[in-house]
């Protein structure tokens, strides 16, 4: 039969997360009960592989770079803490105004961490900027064989063009931040979860 | 020191003549004594206590494709967004698991999201568990075993007569009257609609698939020719002794990866228009009867006339769903005999044949999207095989494309010029 993890979650466990994340209690069993369905190996995390299960993210372009988000220190496994913690990016900002943040830090929701998470995505090799290769892959897995690699090459290189000011040929984070000042960032990345 | 022995096995004989006078041969006869019915009032009037529960509300998902026809950094926030959302929720696995219920049923393993409520509902509970176990349970597996050897016995009995019409009425006779005691078996109450819509033969009825049980249901109101892979152990008996008296269509699993060979078979069957009607499921595996998903074109090729039929349970007495990922075949009919019973609508859609220049997979969709209508399910589009496979790359290639088109409307400017168009040499 072997050892079955422990199916429950412990309420000092819950109250931590709520501090970290912002999430309320039902929204943690909710999606505790998500990340359970999604192990099917029931030891506790959650591999790469669970995550492709789930069909509408094997279908997505970004499929992988979203996956990766949630394994941020190059390992394999994440737990409960982490998946919540990735996931209270996308939390929305009005929900703040109910929670008080007890802590100093910045929420992991706020519109810095948005938009970081969203520069992660570009950024392959963690290196806080987006190279002009680094950019030519996403836009490869955005486009499939559908565009040329010239005029993939043509894009990258004007995205380039329009955000680099300090004339380095990558785009570092206060860039991106930049150039995404008129995106309503806090409406795009987030999730209605219920109450 | 016998004593309590013998008076034991005088109580069990006793039970067992009252179960087969009262409820064994009233159903082999279609008979019905009323208990069932009232059964079933007196279980709707006590799961009316309805406890505040928890329904999920769905997520508002941003669609912001306001695109101007050129790439921005930003374009990765609406895949990001969508990716988020499958994680948190997706329509493919939640049909491979049992519906949630708006209150809960009074049944344990149906107790997800529920916390301890009140004394009184905790005594309810209790009296509800030991009712279902002590009395209900004991009675359904004896009747279940009594109806799988009634069947075992008198398909191979009359698998010995000769071809002709005394031993298919014979045949239709002896599995009827099995179906009949095993829905008993289940305290099955089956609500037929349209009658008049029953597949006739040499047609193919095609329903829904939840669990092994549909089979069970649909069988009370007629004989169908099934058709299924061989599988080992009991369920294999069971499918041996059947096909002595009746031309029912099982493969080897080998066979099954043949699809020329199914459909051939198939035809041989339909266009002998005196035989049985085929029962097919076109999804290919169990579904949670929440919604229908994608119907696998081979039934559909075999140029019969197709009878759907909807079947939609009623989740407030029972989980039906067969989560065969999560519980064998045994452990599942232990808990569909321990529920409180199964309530089951049937709607006999009117017959559709394929219409001239339709293919077989827009004729199989327009025939799941008729299903999906007449239970109430959601019609979705994946492939029943998601749920142990891996989806293919040509849906990635179709959101590619799509996102590509938009990127690319108002054309590339060569590189290393700016806005402007292109000078002319």
């Amino acid at each position: 039969m072997g050892s079955r993890a422990s199916t429950l979650l412990r309420e000092e466990e819950i109250e931590e997360i709520k501090k970290e994340t912002g999430f309320s209690h039902s929204q943690i069993t909710r999606l505790y009960s998500r990340f359970t369905s999604l192990d099917k190996g029931e030891n506790g995390t959650l591999s790469r592989e669970d995550f492709q299960r789930i069909p509408e993210l094997a279908i997505n372009p970004l499929g992988d770079r979203i996956i990766n988000a949630f394994f941020p220190d190059g390992e394999d496994q994440v737990n409960f803490r982490g998946f919540m913690r990735t996931l209270a990016h996308f939390r929305p900002v009005e929900d703040n105004e109910k929670n008080k943040n007890l802590s100093n830090t910045e929420p992991l929701n706020s519109r810095t961490n948005k938009l970081h998470f969203a520069f992660q995505l570009y950024d392959l090799d963690r290196d806080d900027k987006i190279s002009r290769d680094e950019l030519l892959q996403v836009l490869r897995m955005m486009v499939g064989v559908n565009i040329s690699d010239e005029q993939l090459g043509s894009i990258a290189d004007r995205t380039i063009q329009e955000a680099d000011t300090n004339g380095d040929g990558c785009i570092s984070f206060t860039e991106f931040i930049k150039v995404l000042e008129k995106v309503d960032v806090e409406q795009k990345m987030s999730i209605r979860f219920l109450h | 020191m016998s004593d309590p022995v013998s008076a034991a096995a005088a109580v069990f004989q006793l039970w067992l003549l009252i179960v087969v006078f009262f409820i064994v041969l009233p159903a082999m006869f279609g008979v019905s004594l009323g208990v069932s019915g009232v059964y079933i009032q007196v279980l709707v009037r006590i799961l009316q206590v309805r406890l505040p529960g928890q329904k999920p509300s769905p997520s508002a998902g941003q669609r912001s494709h306001d695109r101007a026809g050129e790439f921005s950094l930003s374009d990765a926030i609406y895949f990001c967004q969508k990716g988020l959302e499958s994680i948190v929720e997706d329509q493919v696995t939640q049909c491979f698991s049992s519906e949630e219920l708006a209150s809960w049923n009074l049944l344990t393993r149906t107790n997800q999201n529920f916390q301890y409520i009140s004394l009184r509902l905790t005594i309810f509970w209790l009296l509800g568990v030991f009712v279902r176990y002590g009395f209900l349970l004991p009675l359904r597996v004896a009747l279940a075993v009594i109806g799988l050897s009634w069947l075992m016995l008198g398909t191979t009995v009359v698998g010995f007569l000769p071809e002709s019409s005394v031993k298919n009425w014979l045949s239709e006779l002896v599995h009827l009257t099995c179906y009949r005691i095993c829905a008993r078996g289940l305290s099955a109450t089956i609500h037929y609609h349209n009658k008049e819509n029953r597949p006739q033969k040499g047609g193919i009825c095609v329903a829904n698939h939840t669990t092994p049980i549909d089979v069970v249901i649909l069988a009370n109101d007629g004989c169908y020719a099934m058709v299924g892979q061989i599988h080992r152990g009991l369920m294999g008996v069971i499918q041996r002794s059947m096909v002595r008296s009746c031309p029912h269509i099982w493969f080897e699993r080998s066979e099954m990866k043949d699809r020329h060979a199914v459909t051939s078979r198939l035809r041989a069957h339909v266009s002998a228009r005196t035989k049985l009607p085929i029962l097919i499921f076109p999804e290919g595996t169990c579904v949670n009867n929440t919604s229908v998903l994608m119907f696998k074109k081979g039934s559909f090729e075999v140029r019969g006339t197709i009878h759907p039929v909807a079947i939609k349970y009623d989740p407030r007495f029972g989980d039906a769903f067969w989560n065969s990922t999560k519980y064998n075949m045994v452990s599942y009919l232990l808990r569909m005999m321990s529920s409180w019973a199964i309530v089951v609508n049937v709607w006999y859609l009117p017959p559709m044949t394929i219409q001239a220049g339709e293919d077989a997979a827009h004729f199989a969709s327009r025939v799941k999207s008729a299903i999906a209508r007449r239970g109430g399910l959601l019609d979705l589009a994946w492939d029943g095989g998601l749920k142990r496979g891996k989806v293919k790359d040509c849906f990635r290639e179709e959101q590619q494309k799509l996102y590509s088109s938009t990127v690319v409307q108002n054309g590339i400017e060569p590189p290393g010029s700016s806005r402007n168009p292109p000078e002319e040499e």
